[in-house]
């Protein structure tokens, strides 16, 4: 046990000797590889992140949502619609939507004007009053007491007096956010007195969801229900998308560094020839040599995926991911800042693992075994 | 007789126990004090119960564009809103995906 230890030993001290005697080629190798770590390991980090975070949020939202339908485009629901869907079996409360956007021309932003439900009371609004969100607040410099002035596409005016911000815990999902009252809202946009954006609905058994959708739709049949199972699908699928399509723009940078590991590996230097050839004609085995070029290949690996995971988890927890934000942010000027949970998953470890060490520790593998299981002598001419 | 230093004599494998205990050491610290003062729980939940409140629907990720910013209630026409030929126009609209679930009409053709 002891001399298996040692002897295991002893090839480690020789292959960190092997390693250098060439310092600046190992060294560069480990800072290319590492950075390819880095990399594929921030985009791994970042997408989880963002998507534990986007389900953990939108779980309490409504268990429906009830969309009017012309032509293929959304409409407004009608007073008569919300009361179409009072009395269904299983449903628990029905809340019409009032929201819309607004573009701001000067500070090139997209707002999301909206009504607070009536049930709730944490969000009171009186006539002339507004509640914004952290990202708004942050563009036009806004804080509680100050005014914020709302033109219409149509040229209506509205005056409003921040009364509270949203916190920023929730920027996640109420950056863009204006809050304002129903009568405010519907002169601004100049809406009828029985329209509606849309009906949330709330369920009282989850697991009823279908078939409370199914009755409603035979109730409101130019409507479109949209669960939250699929709204939660569509969030995963945008970031999966998203992280697949930023994973498929790194891929040349993985495929530049495959070729380099393939071809550092594969074509073995002469210089490595003969050492192996010195090393089997002084009376190595042949498995001696190959654990003593894995080792050097298992420190390079092990060194550039600790390198690259420590600096992907400080880039993606640290700063906020702050290489990929300009991407992210595409043309929108409230992009919302919001922390993201630290959490290391065993698997996705393991998928970068699989990712960026098992190629390169199988490009050492091959090569090395066939040169040192060759004659010594033929290996040296 | 000259002065070695304490490094040189040092076998390679002690030296790559030391540098690997160092790296996952310092992993560790950056792992630790991510999670310090880190108030997951209670941020999630303020999150979820505004969400509950005011009925929300979508992630606030992108805002440029009415199907960026609420993709699960937008309809596969708005994209191409300014007319049925025109071309999309937003980047970010490259980063987002189709909705799924609309309601499905058919065509289809045959003889009277």
């Amino acid at each position: 046990m002891r001399a298996a230890f040692e002897r295991r030993r002893h090839l480690l001290d020789f292959a960190v000797r092997s390693l250098a005697r060439r310092p600046t080629k190992n060294l560069g190798l480990v800072a290319v590889y590492a950075l390819v770590v880095f990399l594929v390991g921030s985009v791994m980090l970042y997408g989880a992140a963002i998507r534990r975070e986007a389900a953990a949020m939108l779980a309490s939202g409504p268990e429906l949502t009830a969309q009017a339908m012309v032509m293929g485009r959304h409409e407004m629901s009608r007073t008569a619609d919300v009361a179409a869907l009072k009395g269904l079996r299983g449903v628990r409360r029905i809340e019409p939507r009032l929201w819309g956007y607004l573009w701001d021309s000067a500070g090139a932003a997209n707002y999301t004007l909206m009504v607070p439900p009536a049930s709730d009371t944490a969000h009171t609004l009186a006539k002339g009053e507004a509640i914004v969100g952290e990202g708004v607040a942050r563009a036009r410099k806004l804080a509680p007491g100050k005014m914020l002035f709302l033109v219409s596409p149509s040229g209506k005016f509205l005056k409003t007096r921040v009364k509270a911000i949203l916190s920023p815990d929730s920027a996640l999902v109420s950056s863009d956010l204006v809050l304002v009252e129903e009568g405010d809202f519907r002169a601004f946009f100049e809406l009828a007195p029985d329209v509606w954006t849309d009906i949330a609905v709330t369920v009282t058994n989850p697991r009823e969801v279908t078939t409370v959708a199914e009755k409603a739709a035979l109730k409101l049949p130019g409507h479109r229900f949209v669960t939250r199972a699929d709204m939660s699908r569509t969030a995963e699928a945008l970031f999966s998308w998203r992280e697949g399509l930023t994973l498929a723009l790194i891929a040349g940078a993985l495929l530049a560094f495959a070729i380099l590991a393939f071809d550092k590996a594969s074509g073995l230097s002469a210089e490595e020839k003969r050492e192996i050839g010195i090393l089997k004609a002084i009376g190595w085995e042949s498995r001696d040599v190959i654990a003593a070029k894995l080792f050097e290949g298992g420190l390079i690996s092990g060194l550039a995926f600790l390198l690259g995971v420590i600096g992907a988890w400080t880039h993606v927890f640290f700063f906020s991911a702050g290489l990929f934000e300009p991407v992210l942010k595409g043309w929108a000027t409230l992009y919302p800042r919001f922390p993201l949970a630290p959490t290391l998953d065993a698997l996705e470890m393991a998928t970068l693992a699989m990712l960026t060490v098992l190629p390169y520790m199988a490009a050492i593998l091959v090569p090395v075994w066939r040169t040192a299981s060759a004659d010594p002598d033929a290996v040296m001419r | 007789m000259t002065a070695v230093s304490p490094f040189r004599r040092r076998r390679g494998s002690t030296a790559t126990a030391i540098v690997f205990g160092g790296l996952l050491v310092i992993g560790a610290a950056l792992g630790t004090a991510s999670s310090i003062g880190d108030d997951t729980t209670h941020r999630r939940e303020r999150a979820a119960a505004l969400v509950a409140e005011l009925a929300l629907s979508d992630v606030a990720l992108f805002t440029e564009a009415r199907y960026t910013r609420n993709p699960s209630l937008a309809d596969l026409h708005t994209p191409f809103q300014d007319g049925p030929a025109s071309l999309e126009h937003f980047p970010t609209a490259s980063l987002t995906v189709a909705p799924r679930a609309l309601p499905a009409g058919r065509l289809e053709a045959g003889e009277e």
